[in-house]
């Protein structure tokens, strides 16, 4: 690095920005000084990276799905997929935009302020929250909510790794509870021009909302499995989130076990609304609807914020699982859950890991010698 | 009878450079240090000025809280200097070694026919004692207690460790000799870890001795691991270790009579030409190895006494450290790799991470550098994510994490009695955020011996 970035120096300022960005350009030539003299060549960076490719699946289908609705709505079908994808893409386009320079901006200058290295979190917090909003949030509306999230959600709390909630669950929630009329509701989901003519009868609610209700599209299962649904941009898809699942599952980023939990979760609180009469959909349904396969695969997952014990990563899971479709049964004013039980959640993992720990440990002291 | 325990968690490093099963030169090194920064807890009293003459197992340095406990010359010849550091701590003293080689006669005597007075005596008089390493925290032995066992771990899985039939075949008798007397020194067991794939250990046919048989990854082979298997060390608990060379050296003073701590020691690591063994001297200054590093330019090497995970980096002028039985000859990694973490390949390193691809060339050996592979930032990664390397009952974040807060409460309700930094050194290596984690756990230790003083 130039020695006016350097302490003392002119662009001092500047540091942690030169810094990210001459790290992100090559790995950078510092040696070990204590301890283990060689280390693995994994870092954070590649970590991170990783997410982000589990998640593009989700987030090109989300494109796709923006054009395709908006063609549905307005009885137009001429577009290809190109044509579809190209219409979302201009669409998601600016919320990216926003998402990583308000983000990012934010990052960078608490980074310095504390005087580290600039942290990889938010390129993975900054890609899935555009994938968490609906398509037609006023641009200034997700900045401020970014702002919010990165500032109190994380810096507030040292940075990446410190941090207690998922900062894009965070955004997301911010959204919720401040501007609910662009959240929810049947008018946000899908993409207008204003003064555009409605196909009749045209409703833009997300079949969560509507629980298989005269909707003029599909939902079916192979419509929610393949998620040609409106919804947020990226949680449509179940398809596209497995397969950021089966990447993120092989590499070990995310665990299984917070997954299977979840999955558990969420089929026993819905069987039990099966049999009890509460709800008409089958249970196994409930994973397909909403955001709730997004939410499992890429959001509970975060290592951070989820629970780090093994035994923990079970109960945190089955938790939002269950958290997530009681909310949906029970809760006339959200249809959602999904948000709420893994914000939830977050709050209670480290709990969650004090009482496991606490067992163990116990257990542990009370063994019989064995020499 | 011996329990064999599988540990199914821990990592092999494949670094390249394993050295040759040959003893490629015997060295009779010029001038020998004799260092007390090697032993943990060890304030220096030195005995001996400049020009004294000294005997291969003179005393040259007494400890200050204990002034039965000696550290001697492992050669005969004169002092010639004394190396003093900062606030004129005492760094070293390098002892000028002479041709006749005199050593100091303790008398031969059989270990098993001894009280433990005797022993201890003969321990400490002969400067062995430090060799007994006290746990928790991993400092000298404190000779006024009786430990509740004594643990000795008979082969080493760390990177590149040298081959305990090479250093260790033929030293059965001295073996059994250090045993009897060991045996003085506690009223529980001498507890013996030998490497379960290994028909015919070296020191499996000694009597005395509890035997526990481990098979698994780095670190099975650390006596820290092998102890949280056999018997956990708990609050209150003072248990005492013994490196192998530790033992064979105590034994040859009772059948000898002498103070003899040469031993065969590994030079290896990717920078080494023909790695092989040598025959040496603990405090040997690494000068005496130049053959082993080529032209390799002093910047681009690094000189560490112990293994490539917990050794010390001592310098091309350094010496060799009193507990290693290895050198390893890294080259320093100050080259920066062109987008290096994005590349979908990067063959020549090696990654536990499924990210990269080395779980495809599972016999692949590698030639790793210094470098750190990233930025140093707060722990992502969950416990998990390390205890999957870290065949221990213990959380490792969570007691890196109470270590760095200082908390002793905490370090305590998660293990600090039961481990040494070397025991983390694999959750280290595997670390995404570059995490100091030995570093910390030796932060925690030092806490806890000012605290709990």
């Amino acid at each position: 690095m130039n020695k006016i970035f350097e302490k003392g120096g002119k662009f001092y300022w500047l540091h942690s920005t030169i810094d990210a960005f001459e790290s992100f350009l090559h790995v950078p030539g510092t040696v070990t000084r204590k301890g283990a003299h060689v280390r693995d060549a994994i870092d954070l960076k590649r970590l991170l990276i990783l997410v982000v490719i589990a998640a593009a699946p989700a987030a090109l289908f989300g494109m796709w799905n923006v054009g395709y609705q908006h063609g549905l709505a307005v009885g137009d079908l001429r577009l290809n997929i190109l044509g579809n994808f190209w219409y979302g893409f201009l669409r998601v386009l600016p919320l990216y935009l926003v998402s990583y320079i308000v983000g990012l901006g934010i990052e960078f200058a608490s980074s310095q302020i504390r005087g580290e290295e600039v942290s990889e979190g938010y390129l993975v917090s900054g890609f899935f929250i555009p994938l968490i909003v609906p398509v037609d949030i006023p641009l200034w509306m997700l900045a401020v909510a970014v702002a919010f999230a990165v500032i109190f959600g994380k810096e507030v709390f040292g940075g990446t790794g410190m941090n207690i909630v998922n900062p894009a669950i965070l955004a997301r929630a911010f959204l919720f509870f401040s501007y609910p009329n662009y959240m929810s509701g049947s008018e946000c989901w899908i993409h207008f021009k204003s003064g555009e003519q409605l196909v009749d009868g045209f409703t833009g609610a997300t079949p969560l909302s509507l629980e298989g209700a005269s909707a003029q599209y599909g939902t079916g299962f192979w419509d929610l499995f393949i998620g040609t649904v409106p919804g947020s941009v990226g949680e449509t898809s179940v398809i596209a989130i497995l397969l950021g699942a089966v990447i993120l599952l092989w590499t070990g980023i995310a665990s299984w076990k917070i997954m299977a939990g979840g999955v558990l979760g969420a089929l026993f609180v819905g069987g039990i609304g099966d049999l009890a009469g509460i709800s008409q959909i089958p249970c196994f349904m409930q994973l397909l609807y909403g955001g709730f396969a997004f939410g499992i695969v890429f959001m509970a997952t975060d290592p951070v914020t989820s629970a780090q014990t093994e035994c923990g990563k079970w109960i945190y899971g089955f938790l939002i699982g269950a958290l997530c479709i009681m909310v949906r049964l029970f809760n006339p004013g959200y249809a959602e859950g999904m948000m709420l039980a893994i914000l939830l959640c977050n709050v209670f993992a480290p709990l969650i890991d004090h009482c496991v720990i606490s067992v163990h440990l116990s257990r542990k002291s009370r063994k019989p010698k064995t020499a | 009878m011996s329990q064999t325990f599988v540990l199914k968690r821990g990592l092999n490093i494949p670094l390249a450079g394993e050295a040759e099963l040959r003893v490629s030169k015997t060295i009779v090194p010029g001038v020998v240090a004799v260092r007390p920064t090697d032993f943990k807890g060890f304030l220096p009293r030195l005995l001996v000025k400049e020009g004294d003459p000294v005997l291969c197992g003179s005393p040259v340095m007494a400890d200050k809280k204990n002034a039965d406990i000696l550290l001697a010359s492992p050669v005969s010849g004169t002092v010639k200097a004394i190396v003093r550091g900062e606030k004129r701590k005492l760094l070293a003293v390098l002892i000028e070694a002479d041709d006749r080689q005199q050593c100091v006669d303790f008398g031969v005597r059989d270990a098993s026919a001894l009280d433990d007075g005797q022993v201890r005596q003969a321990l400490l008089q002969s400067g062995l004692w430090p060799f007994l390493v006290q746990r928790p925290y991993g400092i000298v032995a404190d000779p006024d207690i009786r430990p509740r066992d004594i643990f000795i771990s008979t082969f080493n899985t760390a990177p590149l460790a040298p081959d305990s039939h090479l250093c260790f075949d033929g030293e059965l008798k001295a073996a059994q000799a250090g045993l009897d007397a060991l045996s003085k020194l506690t009223d529980g067991c001498i507890h013996l870890g030998l490497d379960a794939r290994d028909t015919d250990a070296p020191f499996a046919g000694v009597h005395g001795a509890r035997l526990h048989r481990f098979s698994g990854k780095h670190p099975a082979g650390n006596v820290g691991v092998q102890i949280s298997h056999i018997d956990p060390i708990r609050k209150g608990d003072s248990v005492w270790t013994v490196s192998p060379a530790g033992l064979v050296a105590i034994g040859k003073l009772f059948t000898t009579g002498r103070y003899d701590v040469r031993r065969k020691v590994a030079v290896t690591g990717p920078m080494a030409i023909e790695p092989a063994y040598i025959d040496t001297l603990p405090g040997m200054p690494m000068t005496e190895i130049a053959g082993f590093c080529g032209n390799t330019p002093s910047e681009k090497l690094r000189v560490i006494s112990g293994d490539a995970l917990s050794g010390s980096s001592v310098g091309a002028d350094g010496y060799l450290g009193f507990f290693d039985s290895q050198i390893t000859l890294l080259c320093e990694g100050t080259d920066k790799e062109l987008l290096g973490w994005i590349r979908p390949f990067r063959f020549n390193q090696f990654s536990t991470d499924r990210s990269y691809f080395s779980w495809l060339l599972p016999k692949k050996k590698y030639a790793m550098d210094t470098n750190l592979h990233g930025g140093p930032r707060a722990f992502l990664m969950n416990d998990g994510y390390y205890a999957k390397v870290l065949p221990m009952d213990i959380y490792p974040v969570y007691l890196a994490k109470a270590c760095l807060a200082g908390e002793i409460e905490k370090m305590e309700k998660y293990g600090i009695y039961e481990v040494l930094p070397e025991d983390l050194a694999t959750c280290e290596f595997v670390d995404p955020s570059k995490n100091d984690i030995q570093h910390m756990i030796e932060q925690g230790i030092e806490l806890m011996l000012k605290e709990m003083a």
